[in-house]
């Protein structure tokens, strides 16, 4: 027995007897009998009391932003979640429904969902959201293969360099096996404008960062007209919060726009689950790919909503379908439409706020270090390049000392930088440990 | 289940239909594949100025519950787009054969090698059972 | 009671807010005017805390759900979601640990990542595991990805089809066309195994590997698994395992002995991490040790001293997402595997194909099922009741509806006409199947005497049917408050 399964012995022996067999063995015959009932080498099982124990011990053997400074980003950003946010994710009428194809009884879901996408319409400028995608880069990737369906005949994808280096890898995963070129990012250091240069007759995308990989704003107006020029499509990737501030992906005329939706009240969680944020113009909505919720009336005349536009999906489409997706990240979609609904149009756009001039500040004080070099001869958010008078690694080993997870070492992805690091300041970051960071680096020159 | 099949047109085993007129035809979906697909919600249509082969996949048609390619009855260039079909779809299911049509191309005398009414419709019996 | 709540923009007031964000500490910088936004979030909601629970915790009510009565959803497992599993994941050391934070600093979340990778393997006994994947199709498009680079690597070019029975999961498919491959469809046989004479027919040096779901999605085992794969291998070919059934055959038998190359897992159905609403899923791959080098990175490995650390496989078909999956599912997983230990797992599949199986037998009277044979944990039934006319599965399943239930899968696999595929789980109880089992048989008999209560359900669901052609020919995808009032004042 286990205190998840509710049948007894009594009910397994009338069970058994109104199927006509006189032992479970009995229904697996058909396996063949030589592998059937392996022993597996697991450990043995826990009381819950002693599981709780174990797990203790393990999470507490790891660092996280409740026992460090942290001023790490790099595409997962350590943002407030307001404690509401997990009260509403704990609901098990959430959290416990399956994908709403039974939209009488999934209207809930259903519901949530569709303030999802009109919250980021409103947030893009955009005008379709879908329902989600698995994370930013995987985001990234549909949008591309949605641009090699929308842009027929032409096999050639450009990516800058400023887009997230895990997201252009995760790009060319999903593109090795169709016979399509990704070009553009190759030389470290190269800007949009270099990589707009090799957009040419077989391009079918281009691919943007803004804020990109190192923290920088770019000013997309005009660039889609280029792009377009050569009838290729503009793919943004945005940040969330950033929008609350600067100009929307639509303003740049984006064809695309995608982002990492973990900013928006999902916490860190090692890496995920996250959120994909993808919105596309109203005349590409049977291209896109994922799920989609619309609105209408149910034979009493209320209001309703339902799964729409399905016969876009891999169930109905099968092998003719441009992408295999099928869940979405409906319960990190739904964290972010509560944390968007309860930030609202203010408290949005303080975080954004306090998030830039801390991490201006933090710029401005590291930059007066002798020793450090900070890059913000450009506009950036959240994040920025700190030249290092040591190797990053070295530095950041020296912090942890003091209980400060530092910046991203750039040694890998951009080693024209020298000894650099990508520092991360958001709201979360209190001018006392910025002011302690500063110290600390001073101390390590 | 019986539907209408016109007489005076000719199908492709893809359940197209082509009507000649003059050195064009006019093509759309028999009123078997309306039936089959269910509310039309959605098509794609090619650009006028388009060329196909006979076979060639020119566009899709999505019902809510099915999605399916459209297949050039014969080869040719796109000459006309029934624009209509953009906004409302219901003519495919109510008239499919008139208001309904999907597109016209410049006729190339492929369509003689279609089928006529009752070869098509011993087709659709074949499919059916 | 009316339910009904209106969407949240019609809650809002201008001037208030729900979140209690820090003040500005620091001397304000310069903004790049140029780039600045214009509309000042024109549009944006704006309520207080408690107006946006209690708006959340309304619509919440008009879901139904695990928690909230049986969910008999073939193919998808829906299991209880453990409430620990729940506490376990929110534990900061977990949920608040930055992806890349040091080696060092993570070696609780490396050692949880490790040990699942490692009891994974052993459950279906396999060499390797990653547990990149976001969810079951990413999973498939791992594995035919790697499929694909495995043969590359050992010079086979030729190989560029995919097999695929008649009868699997659409994800199948769509996968094999997102790598570019070809998909060959093959026949099931009327005891719903694959067709060995069609398969025989198909395979060839072009055969990149078959897609399979065992037990499939008749919810019926393979009765010639071992043969299948042999003839797959001998033709060059590979076998990979859909593992959306793979909550029949824990303890039962191992994937990786019956010749399966590799396969998915899908955590959210078998490992009982809640669906979420349609998400996130989990979709962990496990496969042999000549696939392994080509395993998606990072994975997790132990050094000779005992400190785990990332590692990415040497000829590694590259990162399937960002950082190293969706790691908040995978501490579910490993909470649940913990919980039940090798017999417990055991107990879990012995027990839902029991359930599945007591339930086909107290229907097949009255719906006949696809093929009369044992079934694994889901049983296919078909909607076809003697006697009564005009009637369809989706009408059966909405009336289940207002019997409290929620439908099974309908009208899959796609070779079953009116399918009803059933999944009970093993959580279940017996009282729950037995009321389940009772209002399949009253709906039987009103679908004979009383149609109508069939044709107009659900009549007890917060919305009746809905109007879909509507949604689909005039799409209203986010919120505008023209659209919503003309809709209202609408037929």
């Amino acid at each position: 027995m286990s205190h998840y399964i509710s049948i007894t012995d009594a009910d397994r022996a009338e069970m058994l007897d109104a199927i006509g067999v006189d032992s479970i063995t009995a229904l697996f015959t058909d396996v063949p009998e030589h592998l059937r009932f392996p022993q597996l080498d697991i450990p043995a099982p826990l009381s819950e009391p002693e599981l709780m124990r174990e797990l203790h011990r393990l999470h507490n053997t790891n660092a996280s932003a409740q026992t460090h400074s942290l001023f790490l980003g790099a595409g997962a950003y350590n943002h407030f979640v307001p404690a509401a946010v997990d009260q509403i994710l704990r609901r098990s009428e959430y959290y416990t429904a399956y994908t709403p194809y039974q939209p009488e009884i999934s209207q809930g879901t259903l519901q949530a969902i569709f303030e999802y996408q009109s919250l980021i319409c409103r947030l893009t400028g955009m005008e379709v959201a879908n329902a989600s995608h698995y994370d930013g880069g995987t985001a990234i990737a549909e949008a591309a293969i949605m641009a090699l369906n929308v842009v027929r005949n032409r096999r050639k994808i450009v990516v800058a360099r400023g887009v997230n280096p895990q997201y252009r890898a995760v790009l060319r995963t999903y593109l090795q096996g169709l016979d399509v070129e990704i070009v553009g990012d190759e030389r470290p250091g190269a800007s949009i404008n270099d990589a707009l240069a090799q957009v040419d007759a077989d391009t079918c995308a281009l691919i943007v960062q803004s804020p990109d990989f190192l923290g920088r704003l770019h000013d997309l107006r005009g660039l889609a007209e280029q792009v377009h020029a050569a009838g290729a499509l503009l793919i943004v990737h945005f940040d969330p919060i950033a929008l609350a501030l600067f100009q929307p992906p639509a303003e740049a005329d984006a064809d695309i726009a995608v982002a990492e939706g973990q900013p928006l009240g999902l916490g860190l969680n090692f890496g995920g689950p996250y959120l994909g944020i993808f919105t596309t113009r109203q005349k590409y909505v049977h291209k896109i790919a994922g799920r989609l919720v619309g609105v209408t009336k149910d034979l009493d005349g209320k209001i309703a909503y339902t799964l729409t536009l399905r016969a876009r999906e891999q169930d109905i489409r099968r092998e003719r379908a441009t992408s295999n997706i099928c869940t979405n990240q409906g319960l990190m979609a739904l964290a972010s439409t509560v944390y968007l609904s309860l930030l609202g149009r203010q408290g949005l756009r303080k975080v954004a706020e306090v998030g830039y001039h801390r991490a201006h500040y933090a710029a401005a004080q590291i930059g007066q270090i002798p020793g450090y070099v900070v890059h913000a001869d450009q506009p950036f958010f959240r994040e920025f390049v700190v030249q290092c008078p040591r190797p990053a690694a070295a530095i950041n080993a020296a912090l942890r000392e003091r209980g400060i997870i530092g910046g991203y070492d750039l040694a890998a992805d951009e080693p024209q930088l020298g000894h650099a690091m990508l520092l991360c300041v958001t709201e979360m970051n209190s001018k006392s440990e910025i002011d302690e960071l500063t110290a600390a680096l001073r101390a390590l020159v | 289940m019986s539907f209408n099949t016109p007489l005076d047109l000719r199908y492709a085993e893809s359940h197209e239909w082509v009507r000649v007129e003059g050195d064009e035809v006019v093509v759309g979906i028999t009123d078997y594949a309306q039936d089959a697909l269910g509310d039309i919600v959605y098509v794609e249509l090619p650009a006028v100025g388009a060329t196909f082969n006979a076979g060639d996949v020119f566009g899709v048609i999505e019902s809510v519950k099915a999605s399916s390619d459209l297949y050039a009855p014969v080869s040719g260039e796109v000459t006309a787009v029934n624009t209509d079909l953009e906004d409302d779809q219901a003519p495919i299911n109510s008239d499919p054969y008139g208001a309904g049509w999907i597109l016209r191309m410049k006729s190339s005398g492929e369509e003689s090698a279609l089928l006529d009414a009752a070869a098509y419709e011993k087709h659709v019996a074949e499919q059916q059972h | 009671m009316d339910t009904y709540e209106p969407p949240i923009f019609e809650l809002s007031s201008p001037g208030k807010y729900g979140a209690n964000v820090p003040d500005l500490d620091v001397p304000r910088a310069e903004l790049p005017d140029d780039l600045l936004r214009q509309d000042d979030l024109a549009g944006f909601p704006e309520l207080s805390e408690p107006e946006v629970i209690r708006h959340y915790t309304r619509i919440s009510q008009r879901n139904f759900s695990i928690d909230t009565g049986m969910y008999p959803l073939g193919s998808c497992t829906m299991k209880y979601n453990p409430k620990l599993n729940e506490e376990a994941a929110r534990m900061p050391g977990f949920a608040q640990a930055h992806p890349l934070q040091a080696e060092e600093l993570s070696q609780g979340a490396l050692r949880l990542m490790y040990e699942l990778q490692a009891d994974l393997a052993t459950i279906s006994g396999f060499d390797a595991v990653s547990l990149q994947p976001a969810a079951g199709a990413q999973g498939e498009f791992t594995g035919i990805l790697a499929f694909h680079a495995y043969h590359l690597d050992r010079g086979d070019t030729d190989r560029v089809e995919v097999l695929v029975p008649d009868a699997a999961h659409g994800t199948n498919p769509a996968t094999a066309a997102m790598v570019g491959l070809k998909v060959i469809e093959v026949a099931s046989d009327e005891r719903g195994n694959v067709d060995l004479a069609d398969l025989k027919r198909k395979l060839s040096p072009r055969t990149v590997g078959l897609m399979l779901t065992n037990p499939n999605t008749l919810g019926l085992f393979e009765e010639h698994i071992v043969e299948v794969a042999r003839l797959v291998h001998e033709a060059g070919g590979l076998v990979y395992g859909d593992g959306a059934n793979f909550n029949a055959i824990l303890g039962i038998v191992q994937p990786g002995a019956m010749g399966f190359d590799f396969m998915h897992y899908n955590l959210h159905k078998t490992f009982t991490t809640p669906h979420g609403g349609g998400g996130p899923g989990s979709g962990a791959v496990g496969c042999t040790a000549e696939l392994a080098p080509f395993l998606p990175g990072p994975l997790v490995n132990r050094t000779a001293d005992g400190d785990y650390a990332f590692i990415t496989p040497e000829k590694s078909i590259g990162r399937m997402k960002a950082f190293h999956g969706n790691f908040g599912m995978l501490v579910r997983a490993w909470t649940y595997i913990r919980s039940m230990g090798a017999a417990g797992l055991r107990k879990v599949s012995e027990t839902a194909v029991l359930n599945a199986n007591y339930i086909r037998t107290q229907l097949d009277d009255i719906y006949p099922p696809a093929v009369d044979r044992i079934c694994m944990h889901e049983t296919v039934l078909k909607g076809q009741i003697a006697g009564a006319t005009g009637i369809r599965t989706l009408d059966i399943a909405k009336r289940l509806i207002d019997y409290g239930f929620h439908p099974p899968t309908v009208y899959f696999p796609l070779i079953v006409p009116e399918a009803l595929m059933i999944e009970p789980t093993e959580t279940e109880s017996k009282q729950m199947i037995d009321a389940f089992i009772q209002a399949m048989r009253s709906i039987a008999r009103e679908a004979v005497e009383q149609p109508e209560l069939l044709l107009a359900a659900p009549t007890k669901a917060p919305v009746r049917r809905l109007d879909e052609v509507r949604a689909a020919r005039q799409p209203v995808l986010r919120y505008d408050a023209d659209k919503f009032a003309k809709l209202r004042d609408s037929e």
